[in-house]
């Protein structure tokens, strides 16, 4: 059985509501938190659930909370992370939208942890109307007395505000947001010092995702050692991921790690296969900054073995034949999709939102934005594919923040597993203008669906 | 690019500074810079735009100096520095949402209109532009308009037009 503990009452009408919300046994993680435990004993909780962080990186969130300095006479403060930007990533948008209360009763049980008496919700400013929805939520739920001053007569202060951002992807990295909610461009901090020691106004600072934080709740619930024996190995728990792309059923799936990715693909229970009978060319299985996967090595390792939705093996062979889970942004490609046009499409992307501080990420994105663009457009030379290859490991670990990395994946990956597409560019310009490459020797490896006609 | 293009002077209603008030009191005491952008953005709701007379104002609200707004909406794609149409069109132009026909729906967006990126349709009424990645890939292609920034979703040429249509009604 698929088990689910964040989705399970998404269906249950009026789920966004508090009262509703409360009847499927809402806020009991509160109740219990603030009555029975200390903070200590949620933070040990949360570390004994093996939870990672599931805005991408998938640092275990209970270290990262006990890191959190605590220095005598200063405020700490716990900021949730829903700037979600990452291309292929929407399941935080969704979260927020149908079960706000989750995220509100997470973030009281996290502040709580933490020591926080104010937190902040850090949404991207385009979700607006997420932001008018957790406005609301927040609202009952300090008419309920769950928000406020001696929650639940515990003794316990918490305000929880939304922060609005301005439209910047660079926003989600931690640092930057910090910046951003000081009201300020949103430049990446150097690290260290880390934002558990000076983050938000120079106190001590918690950051982590929408999904990690609504995660809490079954923690806390089912207690941490129930939720670790969800899952697979050091994948503990569920994972919404958001499935994109050429797929016949796209959205938002909470899936237990572990679960293969051919049947998250081809089951009817998720994805249902490809849409319109097409055949699997590739994947970005964590958001658009992991490496892309040519179908064949998406669906099993170079061993043979079935691929994984888990951090281990989807990371299985490195960045030689394996990439990560990431954020969980799922996305599918199928034979008629173009690599080099989704490739120049992301290193666009990647460009437009470099902030700019440093050299090697503001200039080489540009590079590889421009170098991209003649190869897809037909006035690429061959020299082009390798000057992208060093243009890419040049930037990789030479900047202040991970999105110099982000930008260089995609790019290293796709010549990597797709050098001849890339050539056939060069070679027939003018076929590439008209049309697509199709599929070469990492098809997908299995048969295509018969549809059966009557 | 900063322009300026109006210098009109402006003034912000009893409603609107009431509102920053409320904003202000979520930051600790001293922390008021914080509320620059939940404010531009009440700013941009009311005018359309956020010109450089709106955006000195903001700054002598907040007791800040002009330069640190200027800083702040030149690097915020959303704050939109030139007047707009009413309704501003924004388009995800990225890769998750060019699979299934982004790329489609703008070239069909830009016929529509009848005017290119950036540009306001003669009757002031609308514009449009390509932004990036919405979260919300699995409903592609998708657009959304402000100032409520409303999603449009598993969009098709023929809900874009009668998403125009419908908007152009409206006016009368
Ligand atoms: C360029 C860049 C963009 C990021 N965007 C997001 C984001 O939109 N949402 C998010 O939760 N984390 C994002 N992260 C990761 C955050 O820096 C941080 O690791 C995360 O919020 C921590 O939360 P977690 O431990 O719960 O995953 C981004 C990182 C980088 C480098
Ligand atoms: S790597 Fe890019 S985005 Fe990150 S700090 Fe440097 S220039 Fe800015
Ligand atoms: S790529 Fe268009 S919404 Fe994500």
């Amino acid at each position: 059985m698929a088990r689910k503990l964040l989705l399970e009452h998404i269906d249950v009408a009026g789920i966004n509501t508090l009262e509703v919300y409360r009847k499927q046994g809402g806020y009991r993680a509160v109740e219990k938190a603030l009555k029975k435990l200390s903070p200590e004993d949620v933070v040990d909780e949360v570390k004994k659930s093996g939870l990672r962080g599931r805005g991408g990186a998938g640092f275990p969130t209970g270290m990262k909370w006990s890191f959190l300095a605590k220095p005598e006479g200063k405020a700490r403060y716990l900021v949730c992370n829903a700037d979600e930007s990452e291309p292929g990533t929407f399941k935080d948008r969704y979260l927020m939208t149908n079960i706000p209360h989750l995220l509100i009763e997470g973030m009281i049980v996290s502040s709580y942890a933490l020591g926080a008496n104010t937190s902040y919700i850090y949404v991207r400013g385009e979700m607006m109307p997420q932001i008018r929805i957790l406005e609301k939520a927040i609202a009952e739920a300090k008419a309920a007395g769950f928000l406020g001053k001696n929650i639940l007569g515990s003794g316990y202060d918490l305000e929880l505000y939304v922060q609005p951002g301005g439209g910047a992807y660079i926003c989600g990295e931690e640092t930057a947001l910090i910046e951003s909610l000081e009201g300020k461009r949103g430049n990446p901090r150097i690290k260290p010092p880390f934002p558990a020691i000076s983050g938000v106004w120079g106190c001590p600072t918690v950051v982590n995702n929408v999904e990690s934080i609504a995660a809490v709740v079954s923690i806390i619930n089912d207690g941490g050692d129930e939720y670790a024996k969800v899952g697979i190995g050091r994948s503990t728990g569920t994972k919404l991921i958001s499935a994109s792309g050429n797929l016949a059923k796209p959205g938002v799936y909470e899936i237990e790690l572990g679960l293969s990715v051919e049947e998250f693909i081809y089951s009817e229970k998720y994805c249902g296969g490809m849409a319109n009978g097409k055949r699997l060319k590739a994947v970005v299985a964590g958001g658009s900054s992991v490496p892309i996967l040519p179908a064949n090595l998406i669906l099993k390792t170079t061993n043979g073995e079935n691929r994984l939705m888990s951090y281990e093996s989807l990371a299985d062979g490195g960045f030689a034949t394996g990439t990560m889970l990431g954020s969980g942004g799922f996305i599918a490609f199928d034979e008629d999709a173009c690599i080099v046009r989704n490739t120049w499409n992301y290193s666009r992307f990647y460009h437009h939102e470099s902030c700019g501080q440093c050299s090697p990420c503001r200039e080489g994105t540009g590079w590889m934005e421009k170098v991209l663009h003649r190869l897809e457009y037909g006035h690429g030379a061959m020299s082009d594919i390798d000057l992208l290859v060093d243009v890419a490991k040049n930037i990789e670990g030479n900047t202040i923040c991970p999105l110099g990395d982000a930008a260089a994946w995609p790019v290293a990956s796709a010549i990597r597993h797709f050098r001849d597409e890339f050539e056939w560019h060069v070679k027939h310009p003018e076929k590439a203008l008209k049309g697509n490459y199709g599929l070469a020797h990492y098809a997908d490896p299995l048969p295509p669906v018969v549809v059966e006609t009557v | 690019m900063l322009k300026v293009t109006e210098t009109q002077e402006i003034t912000f209603s009893k409603e609107l500074l009431k509102q920053f008030d409320e904003i202000l009191t979520r930051y600790p005491e001293g922390k008021h810079k914080s509320a620059l952008l939940p404010i531009l953005h009440l700013v941009q709701a009311e005018f359309g735009w956020v010109s450089t007379p709106a955006m000195d104002k903001v700054a002598a609200y907040l007791h800040i100096l002009p330069i640190e707004v200027y800083e702040v909406t030149t690097f915020y794609t959303m704050f939109f520095l030139q007047p707009q149409g009413k309704y501003v069109l924004e388009v995800c132009r990225t890769g998750p949402c060019t699979l299934v026909g982004a790329e489609k729906m703008m070239q069909h967006i830009e016929k529509k209109l009848g005017v290119k990126e950036g540009e306001v349709t003669k009757d002031g009424l609308f514009s449009w532009r390509g932004v990036e990645c919405l979260a919300a890939c699995g409903m592609a292609p998708v657009l959304q308009i402000g100032p409520d920034y409303t999603y449009y979703e598993h969009l098709t040429t023929e809900k874009v037009d009668a998403l125009v249509d419908e908007l152009k009604s409206k006016k009368a």
